[in-house]
């Protein structure tokens, strides 16, 4: 559909723009003044430059050894959340009935675990795992494994694992669920007339089809991922040791624990960066990929 | 069936188990005295007990929590559909300098780390007066909600015709008159999926909701924290808060469940 050129059109814009520049413009620009500045208390502000974030990107400091750190350890899991979550939700998306009274009763249960507040979702891990009252815990102490998620950081990456893969599986699976709803009846016709193996309604219809949430899904899992802070921070509190400090715990720590709050915010300036740098390039290299698959006749 | 992929049954099943169990668990646990949880293990309550319940609807610093957090939540919804609106119909309809700018600049902020605005949020809202109350959570949670009630909607825009624009105008149909007339009753689950989405980022946030309250407005997510006390954690109370927690969000969910389904495959979410 062609868009016809209209400058009134900022009009209707402008409610949006006005509420989000005001929630975040002043606040970034709060952060960007910070991140240049030093304190000694008093609220006398003295001039930093870029010495903030010369000491950030040092991994040799102090500061700067946190920050990648704690980096390496929120990509790693952000690689792992991924590497789960997605091929899961696939996978159950697949398995989702299509019609009868199964489908709204899936749903409401896969959609029960994205909405419940995060916070408590650590809260039912933070007992849940626990050797003593938790059933998960419990159990598997019972069967012989030496499982104790304060005290082993192994076991404590994988608790965060498994309740991040329990926490926001169905967020992949619903949007994986919609786009194979979108696909009509008759291109299973059509491949079961040619004769066409699972594997091939699979990677010839259905993945291409999903092409378009998977997409959403994979960026919304990444951004989330990377920014968790409450369900860690309930369930380890960032340990045992740093074991589990992810960036926003750091960040978290530094800006309203220490009050460093010129450290604190070149490390949010960065970390923003981080973020968006990646999800851009993410984005723009899977929708030129879908516009060479456009002009190659076929695609939507 | 082409559809089917071997095993589907045993595989959506456990799945479903998986999610199920830690909410058993938390279930399970609110009904059971502090004692029968802490000495055996029971997979059912021995001796079934509403008294942690009772705690929490008679001391008002409990129940306070949690209208204290629908306030803001129903508050945000209502922002930010209503200014999303306008908003994602001009995005879906007319092209205006900037526009496209503009959009990755709104989506860029759905990527912002909470952590990173808590401690500017907090002093935003001191400076102007809203710090303890509803008003401030919800327009910080505006941050993250808008961009994505715009995004949900433009979709939903898109995929209904102009021409059925541009038939209201010729018959006479004001602005106003068509968006509330025509245009919101065609995109109705779009709408329903966008409050969906608002209502549950809204609900489940609390790192700023926790940074921009102290007393007045404090959610229930903060107040869960007060469980542990010099006595050692009231795990039964914190249980039966997890569990009303979890309440409001079910309910919604088995409302909306046909317009989800649906909604999910017209839009573009």
């Amino acid at each position: 559909m062609e868009k016809i050129p209209n400058q009134k059109a900022w009009l209707l814009v402008l409610p949006v723009f006005a509420i989000v520049a005001f929630s975040a413009v002043i606040p970034l620009m709060t952060v960007v003044n910070y991140s240049v500045q030093d304190t000694f208390g008093n609220n006398k502000f003295f001039w930093n430059g870029v010495g903030w974030y010369q000491e950030l990107l040092d991994p040799s400091t102090e500061l700067g050894g946190r920050f990648f750190a704690s980096l390496w350890r929120n990509l790693a899991f952000s690689g792992a959340v991924l590497a789960i979550q997605i091929p899961l939700g696939i996978i159950v998306a697949l398995a989702m009935p299509r019609e009868g009274w199964g489908v709204a009763f899936s749903l409401v249960v896969l959609a029960l675990p994205l909405l419940i507040p995060w916070n408590v979702v650590g809260t039912i891990w933070q007992i849940f795992g626990r050797s003593d009252i938790g059933l998960m815990g419990w159990g598997l102490n019972r069967l012989g494994f030496d499982y104790n998620y304060v005290a082993n950081p192994i076991d404590a990456w994988l608790t965060i694992i498994i309740m991040d893969v329990w926490h926001w599986s169905s967020l992949v699976a619903l949007l994986c669920y919609a786009g194979l709803k979108s696909i009509p009846e008759a291109y299973y016709q059509a491949a079961s007339i040619d004769g066409a193996s699972r594997w091939a309604v699979f990677t010839a219809i259905q993945l291409p089809k999903m092409r378009h949430v998977l997409v959403i899904a994979i960026l919304l899992r990444f951004m989330d991922s990377f920014m968790i802070y409450t369900e860690p921070f309930v369930v380890t509190g960032g340990g045992p040791g740093n074991s589990t400090t992810f960036l926003s715990i750091e960040l978290v720590k530094l800006a309203l624990g220490q009050f460093d709050l010129g450290k604190a915010a070149a490390m949010s300036i960065v970390y923003m960066l981080i973020i968006i740098i990646v999800c851009w390039v993410f984005f723009t290299v899977m929708t030129n990929a879908g516009a060479d698959r456009k002009g190659a006749g076929g695609e939507r | 069936m082409m559809y089917a992929i071997p095993g589907r049954h045993a595989i959506l099943a456990l799945f479903l188990i998986f999610l199920l169990l830690p909410i058993y668990w938390l279930v399970n646990m609110s009904f059971k005295t502090n004692v029968e949880i802490t000495s055996t293990m029971t997979l059912w309550p021995e001796r079934p007990t509403f008294d942690n319940y009772r705690v929490i609807f008679t001391d008002a610093s409990w129940y306070s929590g949690y209208i204290n957090s629908l306030k803001y939540v129903v508050i945000n919804t209502i922002l930010s559909i209503s200014v999303a609106l306008p908003a994602a119909y001009a995005f879906s309809r007319y092209r205006f300098m900037g526009d496209k700018h503009l959009f990755f600049w709104l989506l860029s902020n759905r990527m912002a780390p909470a952590a990173v605005f808590a401690l500017p949020f907090f002093n935003l809202y001191s400076a102007i007066g809203l710090f303890d109350t509803p008003w401030a959570v919800a327009l910080a949670h505006c941050l993250f909600n808008i961009p994505l009630a715009v995004w949900i909607l433009e979709g939903f825009i898109s995929s209904v015709p102009r021409e059925i624009d541009e038939t209201a105008f010729l018959d006479g149909y004001s602005f106003p008159r068509f968006f509330v007339k025509i245009l919101m009753p065609l995109i109705a689950s779009g709408i329903g999926v966008a409050a969906f989405f608002c209502f549950m980022f809204s609900w489940v946030e609390l790192l700023l909701a926790r940074t921009l309250t102290s007393v007045n407005a404090k959610p229930i997510a903060a107040t869960m924290t007060r469980t542990v006390s010099a006595a050692g954690m009231d795990w039964g109370v914190l249980a039966a808060a997890g569990t009303l927690t979890i309440l409001p969000g079910a309910i919604v969910i088995w409302y909306v469940r046909n317009y989800i389904a649906r909604g999910f495959a017209l839009g573009r979410v």
